[in-house]
């Protein structure tokens, strides 16, 4: 913990640049023979086709999740210039069904060696098995699978959102908090919808809930003219205190608040939602980087953009500490237990050695309200309450991460 | 102890008497910063005598060297407010830059150096023409801001940064920095001016740095029984003239830690409101001020015997404190 000293390193960068980035006669600073090190990150997103059924009144924006990573770009340069590390990004868009794997490879030829992804597990999960990545470290930014994790689990990959197991023990710990343990749950018929499902059955088991109810959403009719008779007749259930809903691209989940059978909440994929970030959070400096986000993007941050900015930050925070540009060096520092963040949610985030994924405290958010941050009060853990949250050391699937013991 | 005791009119009883009730002529002062309110308590009675609203979202407060004047940070109208403490009426604005949210006061009074957290700068006012010395780039989110004894270094604190910027106010630049633990929030120089401490309220710590060298030289840690480490959120912090103590707020800890400054152990911690923010010492250095944000009150803590004397009501999110004495 002392003033800064230069890093060693680079020095493929120009005179010209060094001298732009040094800050004036600074003593103690650095010298002239010290050169600035440039840390290229990779940026792959591939945004899903939404399938047509789906009506959603937000359009979201076409640079959501690209302005949260440019966003920590230009603070991992702030706090660079003291350091004489600089921060660049390289993006690449990939469409639907294009082909990730060449644009991993063009990335990793221009040599960035950290590669944020942005895409479904699906993709994320054949990158990381690429041989071009074995050397690189990619940031799984925004898929919640949990496989991932778990039985595809990769040296070369972390994860910065949380998983789906994550996400339900949020939203679980607080229900089962409020005394709402009976859950009617009602899944949709995509493949990752039964994943969230999963994660809700699991977080029921945790917790001490009961799913007392279960149906499947089938109907492949657009719900919004039919939804007023549908859903009160679909939601007839025996006494139940929430209806928990798994539909992640939203196609039928906004049209059953105050249409079910009882006055019930809705809670999961809809109604009252865990999420990494909401526009109204505002708490432990959250209200910053709002309105920081606002300036340059015009326009509120998604959870989508805030996934993209903690993984660049992830990045640009272990330069700092670790006080290198040296990708090697970068990338066992994340990994280690010496690396910690401050992600403007209460609780500082590390990595979990066994599966690679950020432990983070994780928001319950309604439409135009933040209801509550998990882990709750009272979910104890030994090491630290955000364990309580995903999958614990013990329960892990992963197998090719080793057993670090935090 | 009380000036009611000295009926008997004669000069040296009543000296005594001024003598002996000193705190009761202090006044404290307490930014509601979502109220939009100053609330004024009465260091006698710890009641609260009056309310005053003030600009939007009043954060940091700090009394001028005469102790005529309050600055107030109404960080969402983007300005200081110079509140008058006699007619209280805001008498002028000064110019802050975008979204000033703390600030320090030069030993001479007339240069106050402010964080602008929204901008990455910290602006330095002329407080006699009002008008704007000079601005620094910082790092990200800068916050917490002091002066050193000798009106040498202006220092700043950037919260996703996790720097100390070093600001030669002679200069007027940024020359050195020094990395802390993550998210520093608040920064104060010892009386002498040979150390600097530091919170870090992700971080968990307090760093104490050497002014000379800028070298951290300590991190003093903290561990309440039954309250997870990672809820241990150090944000305000005060020294005593004397040296002897170190009072840390520890945010949604909801304690004050009291540090030895000399052997940097933590001898107590004292249980305060929620979210404690915040502290002011009163000049006599024998009571010590807390804000409680999540609770909206005030605790008063007696410095010699380290007691939570008192918990005093005030508005929502009660944010500075400033003891007039």
């Amino acid at each position: 913990m002392t003033k800064l000293r230069l890093p060693r390193l680079l020095n493929s960068v120009s005179l010209a640049a060094l001298g732009a980035l040094l800050l004036a006669g600074a003593p103690g600073v650095g010298t002239a023979a010290d050169a600035v090190g440039e840390i290229r990150i990779g940026f792959l997103s591939q945004t899903p086709e939404p399938p047509p059924s789906v009506a959603n009144p937000d359009e979201p924006a076409a640079d959501d999740g690209l302005a949260g990573a440019s966003l920590a770009i230009a603070d991992n340069n702030t706090t660079g210039k003291f350091l004489k590390q600089s921060f660049v990004l390289d993006s690449v868009e990939v469409p639907p069904d294009g082909d990730a794997a060449a644009a991993l490879r063009e990335l990793a030829g221009r040599g960035d060696r950290f590669v944020v992804v942005d895409a479904p597990g699906a993709t994320v999960e054949a990158l990381s098995k690429l041989p071009e990545a074995r050397t690189l470290l990619l940031l799984n930014a925004t898929a919640p699978d949990d496989a991932l994790r778990g039985s595809a689990c990769a040296a070369n990959l972390i994860h910065v959102a949380p998983s789906r197991a994550m996400l339900a023990d949020a939203l679980g710990q607080y229900l089962v908090k409020k005394r709402w343990p009976r859950w009617f749950l009602v899944t949709g018929r995509r493949p990752e919808d039964k994943l969230y499902a999963d994660a809700v059955r699991r977080a029921a088991k945790r917790f001490g809930a009961q799913i007392v109810a279960e149906k499947d959403w089938t109907a492949e009719s657009d719900v919004n003219r039919t939804a007023e008779s549908e859903i009160p007749v679909f939601t007839q259930a025996k006494a139940y205190d929430v209806l928990v809903v798994a539909d992640e691209v939203g196609e039928f989940g906004d049209y059953l608040s105050y249409r079910t059978a009882d006055p019930r909440p809705v809670a999961g994929t809809q109604g009252l939602v865990p999420t990494v970030w909401h526009r109204t959070h505002e708490q432990w400096g959250a209200a910053q980087l709002q309105s920081r986000f606002k300036a340059a993007a015009k326009r509120p941050m998604t959870a989508r953009d805030h996934n993209d900015w903690t993984a660049v930050r992830v990045i640009g925070e272990a330069a700092a500490r670790a006080r290198t540009a040296d990708p090697d060096r970068l990338i066992a520092f994340i990994q280690s237990l010496d690396f910690t963040m401050s992600a403007f949610r209460g609780a500082p985030l590390s990595l979990r050695p066994w599966d690679g994924q950020l432990r983070q405290p994780v928001l319950l958010a309604a439409d135009r309200s933040l209801v509550s941050v998990s882990p709750q009060e009272g979910f104890l853990h030994p090491r630290t309450e955000l364990d309580s949250l995903g999958y614990d050391q013990p329960e892990t699937l992963c197998k090719t991460r080793g057993k670090t013991t935090p | 102890m009380t000036a009611a005791r000295f009926t008997g009119i004669s000069l040296a009883a009543l000296i005594a008497a001024t003598l002996a009730s000193a705190a009761s002529a202090q006044t404290i002062y307490v930014s509601n910063e979502k109220d939009n309110t100053l609330s004024v308590i009465d260091g006698k009675t710890m009641a609260v005598t009056d309310t005053i609203k003030v600009g939007k979202r009043p954060r940091g407060i700090t009394l001028s060297r005469d102790g005529t004047q309050l600055f107030i940070c109404a960080s969402d109208d983007h300005t200081v407010q110079v509140f008058d403490l006699a007619s209280k009426t805001v008498v002028h604005n000064l110019p802050s830059g975008e979204d000033p949210e703390q600030f320090a006061l030069s030993p001479d009074g007339k240069s106050l150096i402010i964080a602008n957290e929204d901008s990455n700068i910290v602006t330095v006012v002329d407080v006699p023409t009002r008008k704007v010395a000079f601005q620094v780039d910082v790092g990200v989110e800068p916050e917490g801001m002091d002066v050193s004894p000798d009106g040498r270094w202006g220092v700043n604190t950037s919260e996703t940064t996790s720097m100390v910027h070093w600001i030669d106010m002679e200069k007027r630049a940024v020359v050195d920095n020094t990395l802390v633990g993550p998210r520093p929030r608040y920064a104060q120089f010892t009386k002498d001016g040979s150390q600097l401490w530091v919170s870090s309220e992700i971080g968990g710590t307090v760093s104490v740095i050497d002014t000379a060298t800028r070298q951290v030289k300590k991190v003093v840690d903290f561990h309440i029984k039954g309250v997870a480490k990672d809820r241990i959120q150090p944000v305000g912090a005060k020294l005593t003239d004397d040296g002897r103590y170190a009072f840390v707020a520890l945010g949604p800890a909801n304690h004050v830690a009291v540090v030895d400054a000399k052997t940097f152990e933590v001898k107590d911690y004292l249980l305060v409101g929620r979210r404690v923010w915040h502290l002011a010492l009163t000049p006599d250095q024998k009571m010590l001020y807390t804000t409680n944000g999540v609770s909206g009150d005030v605790s008063v803590i007696d410095v010699d015997s380290l007691k939570v004397t008192k918990t005093v009501k005030v508005g929502r999110y009660p944010w500075g404190v400033a003891v007039k004495g």
